[in-house]
């Protein structure tokens, strides 16, 4: 067996087995291998900050997923125009991408801190009604989690979509002109329906970036204010690293494999079925 | 022959050379996250110590948090039957670890040094597991201080309060005259310490123990603890609207700056003053928070140490105890840190009048029985309960929860195992 297969059958799916096995135990501080069955996911369920933890995982996916999908085609699409000076466009919307999701994190915390960033200037230009302070308000938090992930990763999608859009025939636009089909018509018809794996691909990767998504919530908000803003990623290391409730951080963390698999796997169901049935 | 039989000689002269050294000296592993300004400075005090003794100091600095990252490496290490020496981790988790029957014994060195006529009872219990030291004390931080810009109170035309209702009032006069009249950091950790001081000094030291230390539930839902959530919802009412997320010493700095009148905070905030070259006294004032005078809010730096298998390795252990209990290292270490040393014989010459009150009150409140742990900083209950609490208690200060649902909250929470 090659070294990179025994490698990811121990580090992956061992650990998760692993991990999968800690959930049914009484583990506290550390591993503890008694059974106890399903006391973990019980306690988990009782648990509020779980639920907003959950709640807040379907706002900030949901919305980051479609934030993404729509300014990556949109920008795509405009790059697409053979503009002038392409390269240079399309590397300053990449170039989010090459940061960390903690610098991003530090650098709207500070752009929408009220007091310093985006509110302030506004103000002192001479808008003094102008509020904007999202980031310390407990039911707007998670949108800023949105703003940042969403500008952080639209170029990638940017980039996929371009590349997609490079790859369809220019015979099939021709043709289409030549019956006399109008530009959007193009776009809506032909151009992006022919797109269908660049969504597919680019839905699997936005999707597990939102769920596994954590360095960006520590930090933008650290989960604040007050626990507005935790997500499951945040909620597992918090309970399985600092209160020494490692039982209850397993439990979580297969609650995230499950919502991975249940978004994942249809799809690719879905997409394996369509290719074959092409 | 004759070569090979010389360098056999050597080799045994070498090997006896390292056996007598080993003899002597002993690595000394510490696990610690005091890798800031003056704690790394503190901490270097103690390796030129051991190094002294002969032993051999291996840092192990893992940097980050509340020492999140550092529990996370120790429990991989003890997991692995590899753990270092000593590691420092305070409160009921000493407990916690010494369950799971990985740590030595200090009951010679404790014996030997005095330990238990040195340390107020209320410290030793702390360091102590079924009756053994398992534990040595480095520092006694008072947790129930509050900071007081007395420029802005001058200013402003208020008084410093001296109990929770004239808090209020000196806090709307503030708020008047243009001051932000608490700074405060809303992390969830400095909301649950301004509530400890809040229950302090609304309930009484005993009112204290029974709901945060014993987490007896009729106390934790009674009518006090409901005043407590309100009174905190008041102290919200007075912290300006950027609050969110800020860390403590950016808090404090308001203070420093004239921004802010006062500060909740424990006597670490003190280092921000010093560095800032203020005085304490004339430019700041440390007075306990509202109607906790007479109480005192412990948290007590410690470092457990490991069960060792060699002897060499218990020799260092030793010393390492009995270095951290030296009157030389704590008081250099606290000086550095702006806390006050564990023992009580220590000289207090050369700390400030803050240090000196605090090492007043602590004797004071040790023999009253008014000397209560800190739940905010990880000393009074499991680290599972606390931070259930601690969850309600930042969900109530950023929500318009209603006190009496708070206080039932509370109670659910406490019983988090």
């Amino acid at each position: 067996m090659a070294p990179t297969f025994v490698c990811s059958l121990i580090f992956v799916y061992g650990f998760i087995l692993w991990n999968a096995y800690l959930s049914f135990t009484p583990s506290r501080m550390l591993p503890n291998y008694e059974f106890a069955g399903l006391v973990q996911y019980e306690a988990l369920f009782a648990n509020e900050r779980w639920w907003v933890a959950l709640k807040n995982l379907a706002i900030f996916g949901g919305l980051f997923v479609v934030i993404c999908l729509a300014v990556g085609l949109f920008l795509a699409i405009l790059l697409d125009q053979k503009v002038r000076a392409e390269g240079f466009i399309r590397s300053i919307y990449l170039y989010p991408m090459a940061l960390s999701f903690i610098v991003t994190g530090t650098a709207w915390k500070w752009i929408l801190n009220p007091g310093l960033g985006l509110e302030r200037a506004v103000r002192g230009a001479g808008f003094a009604d102008f509020t904007f302070d999202w980031l310390i308000n407990p039911d707007k938090a998670i949108y800023t989690v949105v703003i940042a992930g969403a500008w952080q990763s639209s170029g990638f999608v940017m980039a996929l979509f371009l590349a997609g859009l490079r790859g369809i025939d220019d015979s099939i636009i021709k043709a289409a002109q030549v019956d006399g089909a109008s530009l959007p018509t193009i776009y809506w018809r032909i151009i992006i329906p022919s797109l269908r794996p660049v969504f597919f691909s680019s839905l699997i990767i936005l999707a597990h970036i939102a769920i596994k998504s954590f360095d960006l919530v520590v930090a933008l908000t650290s989960g604040g204010p007050g626990n507005a803003s935790d997500l499951p990623a945040t909620f597992m290391y918090a309970f399985a690293f600092t209160r020494n409730q490692i039982g209850l951080g397993a439990a979580s963390a297969m609650m995230m494999l499950m919502i991975v698999a249940a978004v994942i796997v249809p799809l690719m169901y879905s997409e394996l079925r369509g290719t074959r049935r092409g | 022959m004759r070569i090979r039989l010389l360098s056999l000689t050597q080799a045994a002269s070498v090997t006896a050379i390292f056996v007598c050294a080993n003899a002597w000296s002993a690595d000394v592993e510490v696990l610690h996250w005091w890798t800031s300004g003056g704690e790394a400075k503190s901490v270097a005090e103690l390796k030129k110590i051991m190094e002294s003794k002969g032993d051999t100091w291996k840092d192990f600095a893992v940097a980050g948090g509340g020492g999140e990252n550092a529990m996370t490496v120790l429990k991989a290490r003890v997991v692995s039957g590899n753990p270092p020496t000593a590691a420092q981790i305070k409160g009921p988790s000493i407990q916690e670890w010494a369950g799971e029957g990985v740590l030595a014994n200090l009951n010679d060195t404790a014996k030997a040094g005095k330990w238990d006529d040195l340390l107020p009872p209320v410290v030793s219990n702390a360091m102590k597991y079924k009756s053994n030291y398992v534990a040595v004390p480095v520092n006694v931080h008072r947790v129930n201080w509050m900071w007081v810009n007395p420029d802005v109170f001058k200013k402003a035309g208020a008084q410093i309060p001296k109990t929770w209702d004239e808090f209020a009032a000196a806090a709307e006069t503030i708020q008047k005259a243009g001051f932000v009249p608490v700074a405060h950091g809303g992390q969830p950790w400095q909301d649950f310490t301004v509530f400890e001081s809040v229950v302090l000094g609304v309930g009484g030291a005993d009112f204290y123990k029974k709901a945060l230390v014993d987490l007896d539930p009729n106390s934790l839902k009674s009518p006090t603890m409901e005043k407590a959530f309100a009174t905190l919802r008041t102290v919200r009412k007075y912290v300006d609207k950027d609050f969110s997320g800020r860390d403590w010493n950016l808090a404090t700095a308001m203070v420093i700056q004239g921004k802010a009148a006062m500060q909740f905070m424990g006597d670490w905030a003190k280092g921000e003053f010093t560095a800032a070259g203020k005085k304490p006294g004339t430019d700041y004032v440390c007075t306990a928070a509202p109607g906790t005078a007479n109480s005192f809010t412990f948290n007590i730096d410690s470092f457990v140490m490991f069960s060792q298998n060699t002897a060499d390795a218990r020799k260092g252990q030793a010393d390492l105890a009995n270095a951290v209990m030296s009157p030389e290292f704590q008081e250099i270490f606290n000086l550095n840190k702006g806390s006050i040393p564990a023992r009580l014989d220590v000289k207090l010459d050369k700390f400030d009048d803050c240090a000196k009150k605090s090492n007043a009150d602590f004797v004071a409140t040790s023999k009253k029985g008014s000397l209560v742990p800190s739940i905010a900083h990880a000393m009074a209950v499991p680290a599972a309960s606390a931070g259930a609490m601690q969850d309600v208690v930042t969900q109530f200060f950023n929500s318009d929860m209603s006190p009496k649902a708070a206080a039932e909250k509370l109670a659910a929470a406490a019983k988090t195992k």
